[in-house]
């Protein structure tokens, strides 16, 4: 099984602290370590977590004015993005859909991309078929560490001084205890963190660092899975899809005032549809009322019990203490406080409309 | 009074004409921290092998079997407000419910302690 899947650079150092490897989007990943989901999540909340996300794929995109040339596939602003400024962007399919979400940052003569790692092949034969005028360069020798938590900044600036004033969804380069990296002040855990490229040579010696400090704890793929859903952040392939339009998706922040106006991107008459005429279904926060979680493709009713909608991501939300849930409903049922029932193994729980995020999100902005 | 397993990793405590049931160590290790047990309601009649209660991880949600027929005599009700129990007692205060057993000759399906560690030590 596992000589069929991919594996990170940290790979030996997941299976040394004792990560349970489990297949995930074709890699041998550690969804927790001996501490425990639960655990982990509530220490990445509390202090500092470090995740291994080298699974991602990252890119490079050169060539004369590349910010006009990536809005031809994405309905972000890309041009009026800063010099190191960093934006979550989604790739769209002509249909309106959702083809991947990801991150590009504005190198100035070229942008820095991330994106998911099921989607990465894909993505990058989209991106390098859709721009042959320009030059998209694979970083193959690249992996990627997130280190997030309220104790990240006070952890990283030991190793590398000045790293704490980089500002949220801004990049600069910094050398990590002598080691050069691309720094950007973001994550997906919503907390304060870093997200941190370095060579797959590197990689490993970094991370041993990191972690050797009081604070760090290594963090698996299930924290990360719930430290993303209490802070409302979508999961591609779950809660957005090539079916579901940004607006649909509740993503309508991801669509520039410009964009809007000027289009030039895939599905920009369905995305302008949708803001016109609204859309028929919505992403939502639903909170079950009672203790038990509500897992991905739960159903959603009204009170009458008619069918209106389904979870996407669902379970337990350690900091926020209860089950969490997002899904798609009605979108006459979207109003936060609605009351609605889930059908869990046969029988009707009551649930309401409740607003993302669960938990705030706390970010470093200056 | 005899302890005896299933391959679900169910544990089965006889005593006289009635037996408990509960998680072996095995399974509240591979399951994780739970966060959510639902136990059946008294009086509630099971065949061997149906769905008898669920017990949830941060993870995923699984479902518990009956290991043998008979009728619920009382589900633990101190799961409800602390599935944790399950981690921390999963062989003593984290059990599931006690039923009767409905036909003794079922509880011969079931392993013994020795044949149990063995089968658990055959899936590592």
């Amino acid at each position: 099984m596992s000589d069929t899947l991919k594996t990170t650079p940290l790979h030996a150092l997941h299976v040394e602290l004792g990560g349970k490897m489990v297949a995930f989007a074709g890699y041998d990943m550690p969804v927790q370590y001996p501490l425990g989901i639960l655990k982990e999540h509530l220490h990445t909340r509390e202090a500092c977590g470090l995740f291994d996300v080298s699974h991602m794929g990252q890119a490079l995109l050169k060539g004369a004015d590349v910010q006009s040339a990536i809005e031809s596939l994405t309905p972000s602003d890309i041009k009026s993005l800063p010099i190191d400024g960093i934006r979550y962007s989604l790739l769209m399919n002509d249909e309106g859909g959702i083809r991947d979400d990801f991150m590009v940052t504005n190198r100035g003569d070229h942008l820095y991309i991330v994106v998911n790692a099921a989607c990465k092949d894909a993505d990058f034969a989209h991106i390098a078929a859709s721009l042959p005028d320009h030059n998209l360069e694979i970083l193959e020798d690249r992996a990627l560490l997130a280190l997030q938590g309220p104790k990240a900044a006070e952890v990283l600036n030991r190793f590398a001084p000045g790293v704490d004033q980089l500002i949220f969804m801004n990049m600069g380069e910094y050398d990590i205890a002598g080691i050069p990296c691309l720094v950007s002040r973001s994550g997906y855990t919503g907390e304060d963190g870093y997200e941190i490229s370095v060579s797959t040579a590197q990689c490993e010696e970094l991370a041993r660092k990191l972690l050797a400090e009081a604070e760090v704890e290594a963090i698996g793929l299930g924290a990360r899975d719930s430290l993303r859903l209490e802070v409302g952040l979508c999961l591609y392939g779950s809660d957005i899809d090539t079916t579901t339009s940004p607006i649909e998706g509740s993503l309508n922040w991801a669509v520039g005032k410009r964009r809007r106006e000027e289009g030039g991107f895939p599905g920009h008459d369905v995305v302008m549809k949708h803001l016109a005429d609204g859309v028929e279904r919505k992403r939502v926060g639903i909170k079950p009322m009672g203790r038990a979680p509500a897992r991905a493709h739960t159903e959603i009713a009204d009170m009458d019990g008619n069918v209106i909608g389904e979870i996407t991501s669902g379970g337990f939300g350690p900091s926020f203490g209860g089950p969490v849930a997002m899904g798609y409903v009605k979108t006459d049922f979207a109003k936060v406080g609605t009351e609605i029932q889930l059908i869990v193994r046969g029988k009707t729980m009551p649930a309401e409309i409740a607003k993302l995020p669960f938990v705030p999100q706390r970010y470093y902005k200056g | 009074m005899t302890v005896k397993y299933t391959e679900d990793h169910e544990w089965v405590l006889i005593e006289g004409d009635n037996a408990t049931i509960g998680i072996t160590e095995y399974a509240q290790n591979a399951l994780g921290d739970i966060v959510f047990v639902e136990v059946p309601e008294a009086g509630t009649e099971f065949s061997q092998g149906d769905d008898a209660a669920v017990v949830e991880s941060v993870k995923a949600a699984s479902e518990v079997y009956a290991p043998i027929s008979g009728e619920i005599l009382e589900g633990n009700a101190a799961l409800e407000d602390e599935p944790a129990l399950v981690n921390t007692s999963p062989e003593g205060d984290g059990w599931f419910f006690k039923m009767t057993i409905g036909d003794a000759a079922e509880l011969e399906d079931l392993m013994d302690e020795k044949a149990y560690k063995e089968f658990c030590e055959g899936l590592d």
